[in-house]
């Protein structure tokens, strides 16, 4: 699964914001066209970690590699222009605007006329429909709002979107965490399809199931520190449920459940 | 990933639907219809008043001309996400500006009114600043700024000429090149030639015997026309207008993807306060004098323009060609009401109940396009 280098190694990040230590010193390696999932539970540091790695947060120590070469992002746009793209769960999409719209924000093509340049209406267009019907999505046309989209129908448009602008890494924040079952499945098979692309995903969750669908590598995150690694058959669901919680006191919890969380 | 299924089947849950709903669902709409119908009362109730003479024309169109001017700015900025209260403070403060640079401190008009518009687009960028890095809500801020601006207005005349008016702008704006790009009128030849084909009202005494009543287009009108077009282009035709569109519709999804909102806001604050601007300068220009009490409410008239016109008070939604048709529902049932001879008082019931129906319906629309619940 693992023929290349990594395309993307964060090594022992930590990131503090005044007094608190979000993260002691994460480390995580992502390969070309693997998908590598990261769980933790509320407060893991999920969020400030994937921040880190698409330049929101810059980190307080430790050193990120993109392509084996150091890279500082100082603004959100360098990791983007360096290939690294952010699907955030619910900061995906602006829902009043047109799905062509929202496909090319802040990416318009432009036509020039003279010496003005213009909204390319006409290339977005015809390229959000033929993206749309390659993810399987039928739109009623390109100026349909994004509004009236499903919750799985949007998390698709901009994981479509991050494909087309030529994501090397696609970061995808809970991706599933809002959807139904049927929502749900269209996503990770997205997933699928974007991995087989050569394109490597890092896929948030805290839904082991959902986790186990699609992850070839699967990391835990607890406290702001990574619990370790496994590969894709050497771990079962119940070991990556209990390392999210911590361990012994979510057992007891299941045993008075009678195993069903 | 590949072409092999590009036709995918119809879904069964989207409705198809008639090609006369898809021209009516615009966010126009409420606009385009409160136009209609108000036409339609005035040509019914009024058309013997002279409204639709070239006199009664060029009444209407002057007032809808000076509300879509600052309705044009309110438009796209609430788009953007904020508003600017201080629209008819900056409008005051510009037109009191132009008028003691050029009056009391002797300074050629062109050089007056040019620095004034530095000053306000310094205003406007002040506003913007202060809003995207405290984010506090704009409502606050301009608020704050409608005070302070019309404070000024009234102190600088007060201490410096002891009174609140200064008048004897005309005089010196004489042969001034760029007083006459906001005070002057186009096509004056073409209305010559209509008053001599006695296709338009002329005078029958006096000096101006044989002239036509209505000369010439004043370039207020111009410039609210040009405005209207060039927001109208710029909020759907370019780059910069996706923005504004994303930068109203979530600031944080915009700043995902990229897109400068700090920047996009800013600069809709100042091009707000280059329309106010506009605004002042051709009212300097057309009374010859400035007052401090000028512009007072005009803030409330170009939001209601705007939102007839079927703009989102929460941004993100919205359209210039709608904005511009508020402004002339706006200005056609102020003066059309005098025509026709109403109480004027009624004007404010007219407007409350067209501002009702027309959002009404712009809600049903926007629903309709935008899936919102």
């Amino acid at each position: 699964m693992n023929p290349h280098a990594p395309i993307i190694q964060m090594k022992n990040i930590e990131k503090h914001f005044g007094s608190v230590i979000a993260l002691a010193g994460v480390s995580l390696e992502v390969f070309p066209g693997e998908c590598h999932c990261l769980l933790g539970d509320n407060g893991a540091g999920k969020s400030t970690f994937i921040k880190t790695m698409s330049g929101v947060h810059k980190p307080t120590k430790g050193e990120i590699l993109f392509e084996g070469k150091p890279l500082h992002f100082d603004r959100p746009r360098d990791a983007i222009n360096a290939g690294i793209a952010t699907v955030y769960q619910d900061l995906a999409m602006i829902p009043l605007m047109s799905v062509s719209r929202n496909f090319f924000m802040g990416n318009e093509p432009l036509r020039k006329v003279g010496p003005l340049k213009f909204f390319d209406h006409e290339h977005a267009n015809s390229v959000t429909m033929e993206e749309m019907r390659r993810m399987g999505i039928n739109l009623r046309g390109p100026d349909q709002a994004v509004g009236t989209l499903s919750g799985g129908e949007r998390q698709t448009v901009a994981i479509a979107r991050a494909v087309h602008f030529g994501a090397k890494v696609l970061i995808l924040d809970e991706p599933t965490s809002a959807l139904g079952v049927r929502q749900t499945a269209n996503v990770l098979s997205t997933i699928d399809k974007v991995r087989k692309q050569g394109i490597a995903v890092v896929f948030i969750t805290h839904n082991v199931r959902h986790a186990m669908a699609v992850a070839d590598r699967f990391t835990v995150l607890n406290r702001g520190k990574t619990l370790g690694t496994a590969q894709r058959g050497q771990i079962t669901p119940e070991e990556l449920q209990d390392l999210m919680a911590g361990g012994q006191e979510l057992v007891e919890l299941e045993g008075s459940l009678g195993g069903t969380v | 990933m590949s072409h092999a299924h590009t036709q995918l089947p119809d879904d069964e849950r989207i409705k198809s639907r008639s090609r006369l709903r898809e021209a009516l669902i615009r966010p126009e709409l409420g606009g385009i219809v409160g136009t209609i119908v108000v036409f339609a009362l005035f040509a019914v109730f009024a058309f013997d008043s002279g409204m639709f003479k070239s006199q009664g024309i060029m009444n209407w169109s002057q007032v809808s001309a000076q509300f879509m001017i600052i309705a044009v700015g309110a438009c796209l900025l609430m788009i953007a996400g904020e508003f600017d209260l201080s629209v008819g403070s900056m409008i005051g403060f510009s037109g009191m500006m132009i008028a003691m640079f050029s009056v009391t401190l002797g300074w050629p008009v062109w050089l007056a009114i040019l620095v004034t518009f530095v000053l306000a687009l310094a205003i406007g960028a002040l506003n913007g600043f202060i809003v995207v890095r405290t984010g506090l809500p704009s409502f606050i801020v301009t608020l704050a700024s409608l005070f302070i601006l019309r404070g000024f207005t009234i102190y600088f005349p007060q201490t410096i000429e002891r009174k609140t008016i200064i008048g004897g702008v005309s005089e010196v704006a004489q042969g001034d090149w760029l007083a006459a790009v906001f005070g002057g009128k186009i096509l004056t030849g073409l209305f010559t030639w209509l008053g001599n084909a006695g296709l338009i009202a002329t005078f029958d005494r006096g000096l101006r015997k044989g002239q036509p009543v209505v000369d010439g287009v004043p370039m207020l009108i111009v410039w609210a026309l040009v405005l209207v077009v060039i927001g109208h282009i710029v909020l759907t035709r370019t780059r910069f207008g996706n923005w504004i569109f994303a930068s109203g519709g979530d600031a944080q999804a915009a700043r995902y993807a990229g897109v400068p909102v700090n920047r996009v806001k800013i600069s809709m604050f100042m091009f707000t306060a280059f329309c106010a601007t506009v605004f002042a300068t051709c009212q300097v220009m057309e009374f010859g004098s400035a007052g401090a009490d000028r512009g007072l409410l005009k803030e409330f008239e170009a939001i209601i323009a705007v939102v007839i016109g079927g703009a989102l008070l929460t941004g993100g939604y919205g359209s210039v060609i709608g904005a511009a048709l508020g402004a002339l529902i706006f200005g056609v049932v102020q003066q059309g009401l005098f025509f026709a001879g109403v109480e004027s008082s009624l004007f404010r019931v007219f407007l409350g109940v067209i501002l009702l129906c027309a959002v009404i319906l712009n809600t049903y629309v926007r629903r309709l396009i935008t899936g919102e619940r």
